[in-house]
């Protein structure tokens, strides 16, 4: 076996082995274990890209942990959405990353890289694995990580908001547990394919149980997907957190949309009896409730932080109202408006950090405050995250939105679908326009409010919001290659025998 | 009465005290019914195997009948997930209640006065020190 046959496996490897390196030197070099994370970083990049041009022709990789056969051991599976899922968070994570170093925010602690690292090898784990009790495992490593990094820095919002994150979470899991214990005494499998193919020949007096079991799995995935009613553990989280962290977390919420995706098709698909498409009836008016209460948020947000946070509840809705669709068309419409609106919210919460550096006490609140050097192009860079976050022309939001309508329009309630997203889509605009006009426009007169003048900050701190807004600038540029690639993973995702055949057999070489 | 019977009952009592505790305001109480509730779960995840008494889960030469080893190895990774959570959970609000002074698990600010008698026994333990 060469080096690329373990490709799939690199990815929750390399941050695995790059996170102790760093515990180990950190105190005594700090600069080797800054070098460390980087090259870490760096090295997902590349694997992620790599494994995207392998995938990309369709074929499906699955990857034998151990060598052990396919339904009884452990599998990760590598297809075209779990290649370009590997791919944003390798992006998203340089950028955090790099706001974090160069804003000096990963100084405020020993652990932050090493923690941050642990959080990408759980992200790249949950996109990677095949087996159902491995995505609990993986999301346990991922939430773990984000425990520590939420409270990075401390500080009592911090705490106190990182117990309610907790314990949230805590019950989460305990239903995942729950699900999973249901789906395995049905099923005695816990290898997604497999149980995708088993699930048809549950006994008609277990069909109740399998209906349970799936909406309490659905119900776990919309909790981390944060959609209504289950999304009050959000803003408070993200909207306190380091900002960096929050450029990262915009991804998480990312993690129970891929999870609907990939589990809902594979398991509970066409054939899986009373669990058929188990979501299917509630997912698109809690879609369109989260993406008005988002947008609604994002309206009424005291603090540019805060509206980030309700701006990715509101993008989550409109990417769900896209997935509740599960056809081909939509879903791929979805996959291409989840890569955007991922890097639209870590943009918001970078510039939303920019603002707050350079205004003092004022912090990033949606009030006007003292003038700051670089005004203009801070306020330039806002309007270009909040373009891209609302849907407007330029960015990639638009063409996003517009693939998403189009795609709805085949549903039976797209009148509801296209009233909700073009008038969330108005609430965003008018919302941001407020807060930059607030925040850009307006000056609180000379030294008024008690803004002491601080020191110059330098201009470093521009490269990674500058950074997701040009990846969301090549995502519009590219849209016809990235449409299409979205639109073949989507296609792959709806076809569970295709994969079933590529994991049972490949898997079981 | 079955042993399924029984360990049915206790996981419902484990699960109907978690929950009723988990919405307790406090934090404490939070993480004891969160505790309840893994204890439920783990006891769960333990019985999806189904209970099979006085069969061994390992190959062995002189046996022929086995019980499923599969649940009893998500059952330990669970227990060693849920008892490093606990841990963090506990450490985690008592650093919260240290620092903001209430252990509300909501946040808002209560003061110190309302959250029924904190105060009288905290002026005492002051009292108690001084004396």
């Amino acid at each position: 076996m060469t080096l690329a046959d373990h490709l799939p496996i690199l990815p929750v490897i390399i941050p695995a082995l790059a996170a102790p390196v760093i515990l180990l030197v950190i105190r005594r070099r700090p600069w080797l274990g800054v070098a460390a994370a980087l090259v870490s970083c760096l090295g997902l990049l590349v694997c992620a890209l790599a494994l995207m041009a392998r995938v990309s022709d369709g074929s499906i990789l699955a990857y034998a942990v151990g060598e052990w056969p396919a339904p009884f051991g452990i599998v990760l599976v590598a297809d075209r959405l779990a290649a370009m899922m590997l791919v944003l968070t390798a992006c998203l994570g340089l950028i955090a990353w790099l706001h974090a170093v160069v804003t000096g925010a990963d100084r405020k602690g020993w652990h932050f890289h090493a923690l941050f690292q642990f959080q990408l090898m759980g992200l790249n784990g949950a996109f990677l694995t095949g087996d159902l009790f491995n995505l609990f495992v993986f999301f346990e490593v991922l939430l773990i990580a984000s425990y520590g990094l939420m409270l990075h820095g401390q500080g009592p919002a911090r705490l106190k908001a990182g117990v309610q994150y907790v314990v949230v979470n805590l019950v989460g899991s305990s239903l995942f547990l729950i699900a999973l214990g249901m789906l395995y005494a049905l099923t005695g499998t816990l290898n997604m394919a497999d149980m995708g193919l088993r699930v048809a020949a549950i006994a008609p007096g277990d069909q109740g149980l399998l209906r349970i079991a799936a909406l309490l799995l659905v119900s776990v995935f919309a909790l981390k997907a944060a959609v209504a009613p289950l999304h009050l553990w959000l803003v408070r989280t993200y909207a306190v957190s380091a900002p960096a962290v929050a450029a990262l977390f915009a991804i998480m919420t990312k993690v129970g949309v891929y999870s609907l995706i990939r589990v809902v098709p594979q398991v509970f698909g066409d054939s899986a009896g009373a669990a058929a498409w188990v979501p299917a009836p509630y997912l698109l008016p809690a879609a369109m409730v989260s993406a008005v209460i988002g947008f609604a948020g994002v309206f009424t947000a005291r603090s540019l932080s805060e509206q980030a946070a309700y701006a990715v509840i509101g993008s989550t809705g409109t990417l769900l109202i896209a997935v509740a669709g599960w056809s081909a068309d939509s879903l791929g419409a979805g996959l291409y408006y989840l890569a955007h609106s991922t890097f639209a919210a870590a943009a918001l919460f970078l510039v939303a950090d920019v603002v707050a550096r350079r205004r003092g006490s004022f912090g990033d609140s949606a009030s006007p405050g003292p003038d700051f050097a670089g005004r203009s192009g801070v306020a330039l860079l806002f309007m270009a995250a909040a373009i891209a976050a609302t849907g407007l022309p330029p960015l990639s939001g638009f063409i996003g939105k517009l693939l998403i309508l189009k795609s709805v329009a085949a549903l039976p309630d797209w009148g509801w679908a296209w009233g909700v997203i073009l008038g969330t889509t108005f609430f965003g605009v008018v919302g941001f326009a407020r807060v930059g006009s607030a925040v850009f426009w307006k000056s609180a007169g000379g030294g008024g409010g008690g803004g002491a003048p601080h020191a110059p900050v330098s201009r470093a701190d521009l490269a990674a919001p500058i950074m997701a807004l040009t990846l969301l600038a090549a995502l519009s540029a590219g849209a016809g290659w990235a449409s299409a690639y979205a639109n073949a993973a989507a296609v792959q995702v709806l076809d569970p025998a295709q994969s079933a055949r590529a994991v049972l057999t490949q898997g079981a070489r | 009465m079955s042993y399924e019977f029984l360990l049915a009952t206790a996981i419902g009592v484990l699960v109907a005290g978690g929950i009723f505790l988990a919405l307790r305001a406090r934090t404490f109480q939070v993480v004891l019914g969160l505790t309840l509730i893994s204890y439920a779960v783990n006891l769960f995840l333990f019985a999806s195997g189904r209970l099979v008494v006085g069969r061994p889960p390992i190959w062995d030469k002189s046996v022929s009948a086995y019980t499923d080893p599969l649940p009893q190895a998500l059952v330990l990774t669970a227990i060693v997930i849920t008892f490093g959570m606990t841990a963090f959970v506990v450490i985690l609000s008592l650093r919260s209640f240290l620092e903001t002074g209430s252990d509300h698990v909501d946040g808002d600010k209560v003061p110190c006065d309302a959250q029924d008698g904190l105060a009288d026994r905290r002026a005492d333990d002051h009292e108690d020190t001084r004396a």
